[in-house]
Formats: structure tokens, sequence, C-alpha cells
């Protein structure tokens, strides 16, 4: 009997992981999972959190997710995460940058920028403010 | 003839340009590169995205998806256009628009009405003359393009194909093919066309958590993403082989013209020199 499974982790920039493993633990939705070969399939959400993978004669290896989708059958288990590194690489200076660019094409309404589009920018720079410094506190 | 004086001070500042166009092309081809491998990066997400759908399209569920509804009358369409932010890249943009403009003008004969979402600065700058209704828009996004960057601009139009303001949604970008030929491409977004040929023998029936349709439109939102994010990754690779090639042909045209340009002042030098000695030669025999 198989005792190890594959697992592929992929975000939409780049591929994170992929290999043979033995373990997966992941943070899904409607609680944590722990995943070991011939598990039943199965697809979730899941919530921003820690992977953990046991690999055999190895250390675990620890990657974070922001959130995407988990996707289990028998012997293949794919991770879509698509903000694994978005979290890390949030660079706070230019989110405000991000911000202020809004800010300033709202004001200049004659300018090639849509309006709304530039609003809903500033809603998800300020959104993503919040996150930076909810992540700060948690590091705290 | 145009002076010595006149000559030297043209060669001088069309070798200043091709000192530009030689650097511009060199950070183009480094650049290129780079985009090529992220272009490459984004491909296992798209296909592994592509495997999980069709096995979810096996496994039959009982709800469908707006992004999978066709919408049998086409009263607006939706475009998004993606371009590049700066210029000198030879034709790539203008081939851009121009495919766009052929696709909406099909549309428009048909009395259908054009949503535009606009990514890049260039697409931005011509669209605004144009007829056609910018729904949303971002530009300057740099080399290291970050998908959520694009999410918001993105589902506006995804918003708008979930409440059928919009019949069908189309991106035009660049197809990398190689270094030297870069093709406009419009393709289909939405309705999301069904995989037919996925082979039946793996058919798994999935428990969902928490259930089917939350998981579907998670899944739907995110592909159609990653879709125009990899359209995006590739027109950024495409602009760099452009600019690469148009600052080439640019700094062997400078060259070009250098040697011209050297012929004439060489001729003007020698000239003037055989004038100086027939006149020291004239002198010497009216004394």
């Amino acid at each position: 009997m198989a005792t190890t499974m594959h697992l592929d982790v992929v975000s939409a920039e780049k591929e994170l992981f992929s290999g043979s493993i033995s373990a997966v633990f992941a943070p899904a939705v409607m609680g944590d999972l722990g995943i070991y070969p011939r598990h039943t399939p199965l697809v979730t959400s899941l919530r921003p959190g820690e992977l953990k993978i046991e690999i055999e004669g190895e250390e675990d290896q620890y990657l974070y997710v922001s959130g995407g989708i988990l996707e289990i059958q028998p012997h293949v288990v794919t991770v879509l995460s698509d903000t694994a590194i978005r979290a890390e690489d949030l660079d706070e200076a230019k989110v405000l940058e991000a911000k202020q660019r809004a800010e300033d094409a709202i004001k200049d309404q004659k300018g090639d920028f849509d309006a709304a589009a530039a609003q809903a920018d500033l809603i998800r720079v300020a959104e993503q403010l919040r996150m930076i410094e909810k992540m700060r506190k948690i590091r705290r | 003839m145009a002076g010595e004086k006149e000559i030297r001070t043209q060669i001088a500042s069309i070798k200043n340009t091709q000192k530009i166009t030689k650097a511009m092309e060199m950070v183009a081809a480094s650049k290129m590169r780079k985009a090529q491998d992220r272009m490459r990066a984004t491909r296992p997400y798209a296909h592994k995205m592509l495997n999980v759908i069709g096995h979810l399209a096996n496994a039959s569920t009982e709800y469908s998806h707006p992004f999978l509804i066709e919408h049998p009358e086409v009263k607006r369409v939706g475009f998004i256009i993606v371009s590049s932010d700066r210029g000198l890249c030879g034709g790539l943009n203008t081939n851009t628009f121009k495919a766009a403009l052929k696709a909406m003008q099909e549309w428009q004969q048909q009395n259908v009405e054009i949503d535009l979402c606009l990514i890049g600065a260039k697409g931005t700058a011509f669209f605004k003359r144009f007829s056609g209704n910018v729904v949303s828009q971002v530009s300057h996004l740099g080399d290291t393009i970050h998908i959520s960057e694009l999410i918001g601009t993105v589902k506006v139009m995804l918003d708008a194909y979930s409440d059928c303001k919009i019949d069908r949604l189309f991106l035009v970008e660049n197809e990398f093919i190689n270094t030297m030929i870069q093709q406009p491409k419009v393709t289909t977004l939405l309705p999301l066309a069904p995989e037919e040929n996925q082979d039946l023998k793996h058919h798994w029936d999935y428990i969902y958590e928490p259930d089917a349709r939350t998981v579907l439109d998670k899944l739907l939102t995110r592909y159609i993403e990653s879709i125009v994010y990899q359209g995006v990754v590739e027109n950024a690779a495409c602009e760099m082989a452009a600019r690469m090639v148009a600052m080439k042909s640019a700094s062997d045209n400078a060259g070009d013209l250098i040697s011209e340009l050297q012929l004439v002042y060489n001729k003007a030098r020698q000239a003037s020199i055989t004038q100086e000695i027939s006149e020291i030669v004239g002198g010497a025999a009216a004394v």
C-alpha cells in the first residue's frame, strides 16, 4: 500500500511545491484537515493559515496560504493557492503610494482614469492596509 | 554640401541616440527573459485549475454557475484589452488595438453595445478617443505584475456578466510566439465552454466543503482571473520582445546613418584640404 501521495501547491504567479509527501495539514474553512494517502475525494476552500507538509525522512515544510482551494484525490492533492505569496509581499509603502495615486485620480476628473475604478482601488488598498496591520499584531 | 562642423555635430548626436537605443535594447532583452520565466511560472496554476474544473464537471453537480450559462441574446459585450504602459515597442500596441477594433466593429454592426476594461496606459490613452464605454481601468503595473492588482478590474466585468449586464466577455492580448513574432489574439472568456474532452475514468464523488456552490464560485472566478493574469504576463513578455527588436533596428539604422555621414564628412574634409592646397599653390605662382 502506498504510504506517499503527490502534492502540488500552485499559486497564480508560480509553483510553490510539487513532490511526494506522506501527509499534509491544511486550514480548510470548516476546520483544519489532516490528509494522509487514500483520503476520500474532497474539494474545499481554504482560509488563511499555514500548510504543513510532512515528507518522509525530511524536515516538515511550512507554507503560508491566505486562501485558496484544496482538491483531494486518493493519491493526488492539489492546493490552488492564489495568494500564497501575496500577503508576504505586501509592501506597505507601495500600498500607501497606490492609495495616494487612486486619490489623485479621483480629484483629477478630466484625466483618463475612470472614477469608479479609482474608488474601487482605494477601497481595496484600504483593505490591504488593514490586513497588514492585523498581521503585524499577530507577529507581535 | 554641409560644413564639416555641422556634420561632426550631427554624427555625435546620432551616436548619442545610438547609445540610448542600444542600452534600451539590452535592458529589454534581460527583462524579456525574466518576463518569459514569469510567463512559464503561471502555467502550472491554470493547468491544475483546469484539471480540477474538469473533475468537478465530471462529478456533475446540479448547480449551474452563471459563468457557464450562455446568454441567448447578445445586447452588450465586454472587452478586456491588454496593452503596455510604455511606448517604443514597435507596432505591438497598434496591432492589438487594430485586432480589438475589428472585433468590436463586428459587434457594433449587429447593434451590440460595448463595455471596455483597459489594462495598460497605452490602451487607456487610445480608447479614450474611441466609442465604447470604459468601465474599469488599471495601468502602471510595473515589471512584476501581481494578480492582486488585477482582481478589482476584472471583477467589474465578471459581476456585469453574472448580473446579465453583458452577454459575452472577450480578452484581447498579444500571444508570444517567439522573440520576433507576437500576434494579437482575441479569446472568449465568458461564457466558459464546458470541457468535453475529459476522459471519464477519473471520476470522483467529491465531498464539498462547505458546499458545491461556494467552491465552484471561488474556483471559476479564480480561473478567469488567472487567465487574465496570464494574458497580462504574456503581453509583458511580448512588449519586451517587441521593444528589443524595435531598439535593435533603431541601433542598426543609427549605425547606417553614421557610416553614411562619415563618408560625407571625409569627402568634405578632403575637398577643403584640396582647396587649401590649390589656393596656396595658386598664391605661390602669383608671386
